[in-house]
């Protein structure tokens, strides 16, 4: 073969890797049990080559695996050792250091061997139902009550799985069949792609990966500093305040253009919180990673060369680098509100490309409903456990609205409501926009999203809140206004807190409304129609067209007259 | 069906507007442009060149399938009719908010498509039932009357209603339906619990919009149709091709136009089908492939696989999750955006990329001479040999080799360091590549594995990069049949007469109820058999019973077919059996002390199958006469090979030809490689099979 076709081989390898970590996943989202993956897409699962460098990775529901799935292989051949990678062999860990980011997460780490050689390594990560310890929720004071530990270890050793791990991992979690079934999930996935990558070696006679990988990290590097390169070479901060748990949390951040890297300097952020809201730093990597590299290289896939020109410096025990034992279960919270820090000091060294600041992280709560114990219960009435993901609204882009009531920085899709109320006693009385959340601008932010939440005739529930943004709305940019804040009251006007778990008693529902996003430039600079158009469709309402946007009285009249006729606007 | 003599199948496509006739026997088809204003024009039109040709007379023609693009077209256009929702309180925004999520996270400027209503147009009333079918909150009349009162006021031509539930009880909606139906007797209206009664409220919802919203244009269409044909003299009933692989009557389809998106490929499964059961064979992947998609089908015993939801109207590089979901029995395909047309370029990371975005027919690529300054995947199949540049479309349009080279230099090459060969080698192999990917990916989705299966290849672009696919999927037999061109038609007129009915609703295996499951498959039965029996009224009809279930806890449920003993005689072991005989097929192995639900039941009533005679394979013969040599590039071994030039119409029946080889025609060209060998079939397929 000449130069060239050998050239046009790799193209075509690069496409089957990238395809092959497709499959993985996708076996993953089919098999798994726990709602996070199946519904919300928060898995991962990528191809490395032997020295634990990552080929390619499968572009699923949340960035928040990026740098972390990176990294992980590098723990694995350490903390195993060379001479003990074998053919057969399947790793676990849910260490939230040298994993994903809390012990919610299980990654697994299957080596790939080709005719008695090791070639490579697949790893996959998912979310988990339960790991047994307090529950989902921030309300640990450190790692040790949140679950069950699982240092990097053999699974399976030369094709044998340790029974012994299966059984204490058995009596440590509330769901044991559900999670072991996750598990499986997990090693079969790595399986598949195993498979399909012995196939392409055979096809294309390979005997190792070393070809092809330099082929894929030698273009990935180039493009991505290629990339960095064309930036002006500044650096600038960012700050960003957001609730908390009990007390305000300040994420600062300094963002460095040097020639061939950016690196993201957190130094100034406020320290550890005393409840599991507390970030490791490979999950703050990856945030900040994802909103740099969707800023200014979207379409260069993630590998170990096109995510190493970003770098990212946190102080020890800061909340975006919280070390061993500290509490990290909702580490999403402040996980989440990473890009919106980054894009406050990118903004300043690139004006015009990235977003306002939006809703930040999901606005997920949990239900535990059970019989009331007020009086006395129906028969029927059952205890039972809903999780529920959902999104306020994104900040506006430069050129464009925010999205309303959708998840940004995470990936991560909603449930119907109608799957929600099949899966316990809950009802979901209301789930729709809410007007006038998104913030005034030249571009308006997205609107949020109001929720009502009660349950079956029979019960009372305890909620356990994960929202923040009541006291810290998105904030707009280039004059454009905030978005709205989150408020949650009960039905009877009694308050609530954004955060924690709270009692909702026999006959009560809670209602709650989600941020908008903020907006970006002078509203006076809206385009009328946009502002007749947002009015005829309810996202804003007559008031606000009138005090934000100028309009006057009789083309606020004009389109409501409009709208009752049918006429388009 | 059978008993027809004269019949006439008509796939009104994108471009072109196919018209097939049969009699006695004997085929006969034609391509005409289709007249997006009136389509109706394009098939009289055709229907009389076909006529002419068979000589015969409109009031002969003994029945008409048709199958249309025009209802995916208007969704995917929005020229829909002026439409309202009707939906519950609290819900008003469902079918805005999606999933909440972003099909594309690496895209800043990433816009959602916008629903097919504006939030002005969704309307709401207080009744509420809830996840057991029992109401929480009573529909109020007087509501109902007030909104329909503000939806009159707006000169709505069509409402639609969806509610929370419905498809658990769908009393409210039918309330909603009387109150319309006094108050605007002229104004159509969908239920979501008849048109789709699957639990997902976005899906449901988005259904019954999408019906209301194309229901006035196809009803009118259709009646323009029959009235149209009525003139010219025919006389028979009209039936129309649904997305399910079925046939079903010119009044179910005005009334469930949603049902007819996806027509067209439909009736190209089925003509796969049909080959495939003419040869005996079990497992055949079908690839079609034209200007700017392919689309690529499993077809397992004879039948093609199906789906209970799709996604219509992609409007992001034909990314999942950019188009809108339609919950509706539907073929399962896949579709990229990969045909001759598909334009190639490199990325920043000087990887090929090809596709989605298409040279169309102006400039059209490189080649066409029309100022097309893109490489398309034409140009490449020119570059390597695969296309003769003064036989193309029957000669009928010259290629231009030197515009070929030049765009795929200037927009490949030189920034790869690679010659126009080279470049053109690139482009089809990664377009190959993507294709074969997305089969590999369809194939595991659906736990088979593909090299037990054949290739049937149809649609303009198909036989040039078939033989290349079985090469990356180890597939070892391809077969192409004649007519490829209008496959859809013919397929139109192989469809049984069918109706699939389904709904929601949960049962633990643990809660099984048999007699309440009886007392559903019988409903269900009744309701499919009852549209079936509109098309035709002796045939018997066939019912087929499916089940989707899955453990508790997961999201994915798989499909479970039963016997219709096995559904009217419910018994528990026998549906955990047969789940997990299917569970570990699909994933390897069961899971251990995890309850077991339903969530959907189905049935499919359909006349039985049309006959297919086994045609008697053969071996091959002499060789086939060769009219030419040229070279072509061979993708597996990398290089130039001298390969002959065979006219299809000169292959006898059992005529050979060894790859590398061109087997020519006037609408394509069957390329075989080296690798394969090509024999002449009885019923006019080329069989390409590997060598040795």
């Amino acid at each position: 073969m000449t130069n060239e076709h050998s050239n046009v081989a790799y193209q075509v390898m690069w496409n089957r890797l990238i395809s092959v970590v497709e499959e993985q996943a996708q076996a993953l989202v089919r098999t798994a049990f726990s709602t996070s993956v199946r519904e919300a897409g928060d898995l991962s699962a990528g191809v490395y080559d032997v020295g634990g460098q990552m080929l390619a990775q499968a572009v699923t529901g949340t960035p928040g695996h990026v740098n972390a799935m990176a990294d992980a292989v590098a723990h694995f051949i350490r903390r195993i050792g060379r001479p003990n990678i074998c053919e057969g062999d399947i790793y676990i860990t849910n260490d939230p250091w040298e994993g994903t980011g809390h012990l919610h997460d299980i990654t697994m780490v299957t080596p790939s061997f080709h005719n008695g050689t090791h070639v490579g390594f697949f790893a996959c990560t998912a979310h988990i139902v339960d790991i047994g310890g307090r529950g989902f929720g921030a309300d640990a004071h450190s790692v040790h009550e949140e679950g069950l530990y699982i240092p990097i270890m053999k699974f399976a050793d030369k094709g044998t799985v340790d029974e012994t791990l299966t059984r204490i991992i058995r009596g440590n979690v509330r769901e044991p069949d559900q999670l072991i079934g996750d598990v499986y999930a997990l090693a079969t996935c790595n399986e598949i792609g195993h498979r399909r990558l012995i196939e392409m070696m055979n096809e294309f006679d390979l005997v190792d990966l070393a070809g092809i990988a330099e082929f894929i990290l030698d273009n990935s590097r180039r493009a991505t500093i290629e990339r960095i390169a064309a930036l002006p070479q500044q650096s600038a901060t960012g700050e960003m305040t957001v609730d908390g748990f009990d007390s305000p949390i300040t994420l600062k951040v300094k963002v460095s253009v040097e020639g061939d890297k950016i690196v993201s300097d957190f130094t100034g952020t406020t320290g550890l919180d005393k409840k599991g809201i507390n970030c490791p730093l490979v999950y703050t990597k990856a945030y900040a990673c994802y909103a740099l590299k969707v800023a200014i290289a979207p379409e260069i896939p993630n590998n170990a060369a096109s995510l190493a020109p970003f770098e990212i410096v946190a102080p020890e025990n800061s909340i975006v680098n919280a070390l061993h034992p500290a509490p990290v279960a909702l580490r999403h919270i402040v996980g989440h509100f990473v890009p919106d820090a980054v894009f406050d000091a990118f903004d300043k060294i690139v004006p015009g490309l990235v977003p306002a600041e939006g809703a930040g992280c999901l606005c997920n709560f949990q239900v535990s409903l059970r019989p009331r114990t007020d009086a006395p219960a129906p028969i029927n009435a059952r205890r039972s456990e809903v999780l529920t993901f959902n999104s306020g609204g994104s900040g506006a882009r430069p050129d464009h609205d925010g999205l309303n009531a959708t998840a940004f920085p995470s990936g991560v899709m909603t449930m119907p409501i109608e799957a929600t109320e099949h899966a316990g006693p809950v009802i979901i009385w209301r789930k729709e926009l809410r007007p006038d959340s998104g913030g005034a601008g030249k571009t308006r932010g997205g609107l949020g999203q109001y929720m009502e939440v009660g349950a079956q005739e029979g019960h009372e529930f305890d909620i356990q809140a994960m929202f923040d943004r009541v006291d810290h709305p998105a904030r707009g940019r280039r004059g454009g206004g905030a978005g709205a804040p989150t408020t949650i009251v009960q039905d009877d006007g009694g308050t609530m807190n954004g955060k924690g778990k709270q009692f909702v008693a026999h006959g009560r529902k809670v209602v709650m409304a989600f941020p908008g996003g903020a907006g970006y430039g002078d509203p006076s600079e809206r385009s009328v129609d946009l502002i007749k158009r947002d009015l005829a469709r309810g996202y804003i309402s007559a008031k606000t067209a009138a005090q934000d946007y100028n309009l006057s009285v009789a083309e606020i009249d004009e389109v409501q007259a409009a709208v009752a006729k049918g006429e388009m606007i | 069906m059978a008993t027809s003599s004269v019949r006439l199948g008509v796939d009104i496509g994108g471009t072109f507007t196919d018209v097939v006739l049969e009699h006695s026997g004997q085929t006969f088809s034609t391509k005409v442009l289709t007249t997006y204003t009136a389509p109706e024009d394009a098939i009289i039109d055709g229907m009389h060149q076909v006529l002419a040709k068979a000589d015969i007379k409109p009031s002969q023609i003994d029945q008409i399938i048709h199958g249309t693009t025009l209802a995916t077209n208007a969704l995917i256009e929005r020229r829909g009719a002026k439409t309202a929702l009707i939906t519950t309180e609290g819900f008003r925004d469902v079918i805005e908010m999606r999933t909440e999520s972003r099909f594309e996270q690496y895209d800043l400027n990433l816009n959602l498509p916008e629903p097919l209503l504006p939030r002005q147009m969704r309307f709401t009333v207080k009744g509420r039932v809830d996840a057991n079918g029992h109401v929480l909150i009573d529909m109020d009349r007087t509501e109902i009357e007030a909104v329909v009162d503000q939806i009159a006021a707006m000169g709505v031509e069509s409402i639609a209603v969806g509610l929370i539930h419905s498809y658990l009880n769908p009393t409210h909606e039918k309330l909603v339906r009387e109150v319309i139906a006094e108050k605007l007797p002229n104004v159509a209206v969908s239920i979501s619990s008849e048109v789709s009664p699957q639990m997902r409220e976005y899906e449901r919802f988005n259904t019954v919009v999408a019906n209301a919203y194309i229901k006035p244009l196809m009803a009118s269409y259709l009646g323009r149709l029959e009235d149209r044909l009525k003139n010219e003299g025919v006389s028979c009933r009209i039936f129309l091709m649904h997305s399910g692989g079925g046939i079903i009557s010119i009044q179910n389809a005005a009334d469930f136009p949603v049902r007819l998106v996806e027509s067209g490929p439909a009736g190209g499964a089925v003509f796969a089908a049909h080959v495939a059961a003419r040869y005996g064979l079990d497992k055949v992947l079908s690839f079609d492939m034209g200007g700017t998609t392919a689309k690529i089908c499993l077809i397992k015993n004879q039948t093609p696989k199906t789906s209970r939801v799709f996604e219509v109207a992609r409007t992001y590089r034909f990314k999942k999750g950019s188009g809108m979901p339609i919950s509706i029995p539907v073929i399962d395909m896949v579709e990229i955006g990969a045909g001759g047309g598909s334009l190639a370029h490199v990325d920043a990371m000087r990887q090929i990329r090809v596709g989605p975005e298409s040279a169309g027919s102006e400039p059209g690529p490189a080649c066409y001479g029309r100022g097309g300054e893109n490489p398309a995947v034409t140009d490449a199949d020119l570059v390597l040999g695969k296309l003769d540049p003064d036989n193309f479309a029957g000669g009928s349009i010259k290629l231009h080799s030197e515009a070929s080279k030049l765009a795929l230099s200037n927009q490949v090459g030189d920034t790869l360091e690679m010659d126009a060969v080279g470049a053109a080698f690139g482009v089809a192999e990664v377009v190959d590549e993507n294709m074969a990917n997305a089969a590999r990916v369809h194939a595991v989705e659906n736990g088979e594995d593909l090299s037990e299966y054949t290739m049937i290849a149809f649609g303009g672009a198909a036989p040039l990069h078939a033989a290349r696919l079985c090469e990356k999927l180890g597939v070892d037999r391809l077969l192409v049949p004649e007519g490829a061109g209008v496959g859809s038609a013919i397929g139109f007129l192989r469809a049984p007469f069918s109706f699939e009915a389904n709904r929601s609703v949960y049962m633990k295996l643990s809660d099984f109820d048999g007699d309440r499951i009886r007392s559903l498959l019988t409903d269900l039965k009744a309701e499919a058999t009852g549209f079936v029996r509109t098309c035709d009224e002796v045939s018997p009809i066939l019912s087929e019973f499916k089940v989707y279930m899955r453990y508790t806890g997961q999201g994915w449920e798989i499909p479970i077919e039963l016997t219709e003993d096995q559904a009217m005689n419910p018994d528990v072991g026998t549906f955990e059996a047969r789940f997990i005989e299917d569970y570990s097929k699909l994933f390897g192995r069961p899971v251990q002390g995890m309850d077991i639900e339903i969530t959907v039941w189905s049935v499919n009533a359909t006349t039985p199958p049309e006959k297919v005679a086994r045609i008697s394979e053969t071996n091959g013969g002499d060789a086939a006469p060769i009219s030419d040599t040229r070279p072509i590039f061979d993708a597996a071994s990398a290089k130039y090979l001298d390969a002959n030039v065979v006219n299809r119409l000169d292959m006898a029946v059992g005529a050979r030809a060894a790859g590398p080889v061109a087997i020519v025609e006037d609408e394509t060209t069957i390329i075989v490689p080296a690798s394969r060998n090509a024999i002449r079939q009885p019923d006019g397929c080329i069989d390409v099979v590997t060598k040795g």
